[in-house]
């Protein structure tokens, strides 16, 4: 433990060098004033290219497919829409390089396309079509953008007129394209998917091969999440029914368990925040729905919309009607937004952590130095944390989901035993 | 807010790896494996039962062959006894069988010894009759050789007759 208090500042200067002494020397220009915000939703969100480790300028390119507002297909590589550029410090003669976007402009079908990764625009971060302006209009945007400084203020280069991008100082009308590129999250995605589809697969084999026989490491291990998922959480919700939604349980289990934890993997074929992203966990969850309600057996349709409760409460007013209905999305809802905010929560709070490093690094050597040993303890922590978040997030998802789906798959038979007699809602009434 | 709309691309993409992901691990994976797990996991319920059963069996089977053994014995025990029991009883039954038989041999033999003694006698007496017979006639025949006696004894004889 001592050895480790001394490695980790160590091991941090020696990673990030330029950086400590730039910034601890008070050399505060725009260009190297730290944009917390920035980072953070730079990290949690989603890219056009993925990050290579200790370069901000290097990215691995991966398609962008968009189709062009007069329906026009194109895939092209994201190194396309930037490139690299140096600037030099002035004052000190430093060389720093700087990723930044280019206009792609691509002929085809004897017109001109431009692509643009928009920075100053209502799609910021975002592949959109540009078209040119003539003169007029230009000078019209340029006005609206004046005034739209006037009344919010704020930096000058940085004013987001509606419907316009801003490239260089010149303003072009935007579209944002029908986009569907294989992005950062999109390639770790599939990248999840694979590895899920080879671990469980390898199991599914593993009969074939070796039969009958115990397995050890690994698969022993995969098959203990199996066999702890199917026969704690599916088994013991859906009973007999339990082998008709094992596959779609197990399979969300260990996609979102693979997906949590490639997001926890700092370099390449993790880091994406892919379950931490409110679109990955609203497909999951809209599937749930989907099963749910489209399996649902008639009896929990009716216990929807003609519950067992007073007359009152369901007619003339369908207060219960209403209420059920309600519930049919919130359950999903919640499950979308539970494990999106976990995990997103996670790594916020770690890239957070982490960040503390370069924000104290302002305050000279000694806030530095112990600002490290703390974060790097704490980002440890958290990652650690993390790790069994993942997990219990996964489980929650899927204990959930089979929940929710035996909710579907009632018949009335357990109402019927609770209550020793079938009560019919009209005799009731 | 960024965060909170999801992407289309991202959503597009997502369905269609899920559901990939689902039919394939749906259709090669899980149905195998659970069955597989379920297999084996009944397998080892059948072993672990028939290893307690055999177990059980096999100390039954010492207490069994230890039960055998003794009741072996006891029957040896019994059957020796029996066999001491019947050897005297057939002595002393031959003892007695003979004992009658010498019985029923000296009884015959007195049968025949009397049998014999009875014929000597008859024939004794026989003999004894012939001789007596004999020695008479020899005597008449010596008393009769003069006539005088003979006219004598006849006349004797008729006045006998006379007489009467």
């Amino acid at each position: 433990m001592r050895r480790l208090l001394f490695i980790l500042p160590l091991l941090m200067a020696l990673l990030f060098p330029q950086n400590i002494f730039a910034s601890g020397d008070g050399h505060e220009d725009e260009k190297e004033a730290l944009d917390v915000k920035e980072i953070i939703f730079h990290h949690l969100g989603d890219g056009y290219g993925w990050e290579v480790p200790f370069s901000h300028v290097y990215r691995i390119p991966l398609p962008v497919i968009v189709r062009a507002q007069d329906g026009a297909w194109f895939c092209f590589s994201s190194a396309k829409l930037t490139e690299v550029t140096v600037f030099e410090n002035e004052a000190t003669g430093k060389k720093t390089e700087e990723l930044t976007p280019v206009i792609h402009e691509v002929e085809k079908n004897g017109k001109t396309y431009r692509f643009y990764l928009a920075h100053v625009s209502e799609h910021k971060n975002k592949v959109v079509e540009l078209f040119q302006l003539d003169g007029k209009d230009q000078e019209a945007t340029k006005a609206e953008a004046a005034k739209l400084l006037a009344e919010k203020g704020g930096d000058a280069h940085h004013v987001v007129v509606p419907g316009y991008c801003m490239v260089g100082d010149e303003y072009y009308k935007e579209y944002r394209p029908f986009d569907i590129s294989i992005t950062k999250n999109v390639l770790a995605l599939l990248i999840a998917a694979v590895l899920v589809t080879w671990m469980v697969m390898s199991v599914a084999r593993y009969y074939a091969r070796k039969g009958m026989k115990a397995p050890r490491k690994g698969m022993g291990f995969m098959e203990m999440l199996i066999d702890f998922i199917y026969t704690g959480v599916i088994k013991s919700s859906l009973g007999a029914k339990a082998n008709k939604f094992a596959p779609y349980l197990l399979t969300c289990f260990f996609f979102i368990l693979t997906m949590n934890l490639l997001g926890l993997i700092v370099i390449f074929p993790g880091g994406a925040n892919l379950t931490g992203n409110i679109a990955i966990t609203l497909v999951l969850a809209v599937m749930t729905f989907i099963v749910t309600n489209v399996l649902g057996t008639k009896h929990y349709w009716k216990e929807i919309f003609w519950p067992d409760v007073p007359l009152f409460l369901k007619f003339p007013l369908p207060i219960m009607q209403m209420i059920e209905v309600f519930g049919i999305f919130t359950k999903p809802a919640a499950l979308c937004v539970r494990l999106f905010a976990n995990m997103m929560g996670g790594h916020m709070i770690v890239i957070t952590l982490t960040l503390l490093i370069f924000i104290f690094a302002a305050f000279g050597a000694a806030a530095l130095g112990a600002s490290t040993v703390v974060s790097v303890l704490f980002t440890i922590f958290m990652l650690l944390l993390d790790v069994l978040v993942s997990f219990i997030q996964a489980y929650v998802f899927t204990l959930l989901s089979a929940l929710f789906i035996s909710a579907g798959q009632e018949d009335g038979h357990h109402h019927k035993d609770a209550e020793g007699n079938d009560v019919a809602p009209e005799v009731e009434a | 807010m960024e965060l909170f709309t999801p992407e289309f691309g991202l959503v597009f993409w997502m369905f269609i790896a899920f559901i990939v992901l689902f039919l394939i691990l749906g259709k090669f994976a899980w149905p195998v494996i659970l069955k597989n797990m379920d297999e084996r996991a009944d397998t080892i319920d059948k072993g672990v039962e028939y290893a307690q059963q055999a177990k059980h069996q096999l100390d039954h089977a010492r207490e069994e062959a230890q039960k055998y053994m003794e009741e072996a014995q006891a029957k040896q025990a019994e059957m020796l006894r029996d066999a001491a029991k019947m050897k005297t009883q057939i002595i002393e039954e031959a003892k007695q069988q003979a004992g009658v038989e010498a019985q029923k041999v000296m009884d015959a033999a007195k049968v025949s010894i009397e049998q014999s003694r009875k014929e000597a006698e008859l024939q004794f007496r026989n003999e004894v009759s012939k001789f007596s017979i004999e020695i008479a006639e020899k005597m008449l025949r010596g008393q009769m050789k003069e006539d005088a006696a003979q006219v004598k004894l006849v006349d004797k004889l008729l006045d006998e007759i006379e007489k009467n």
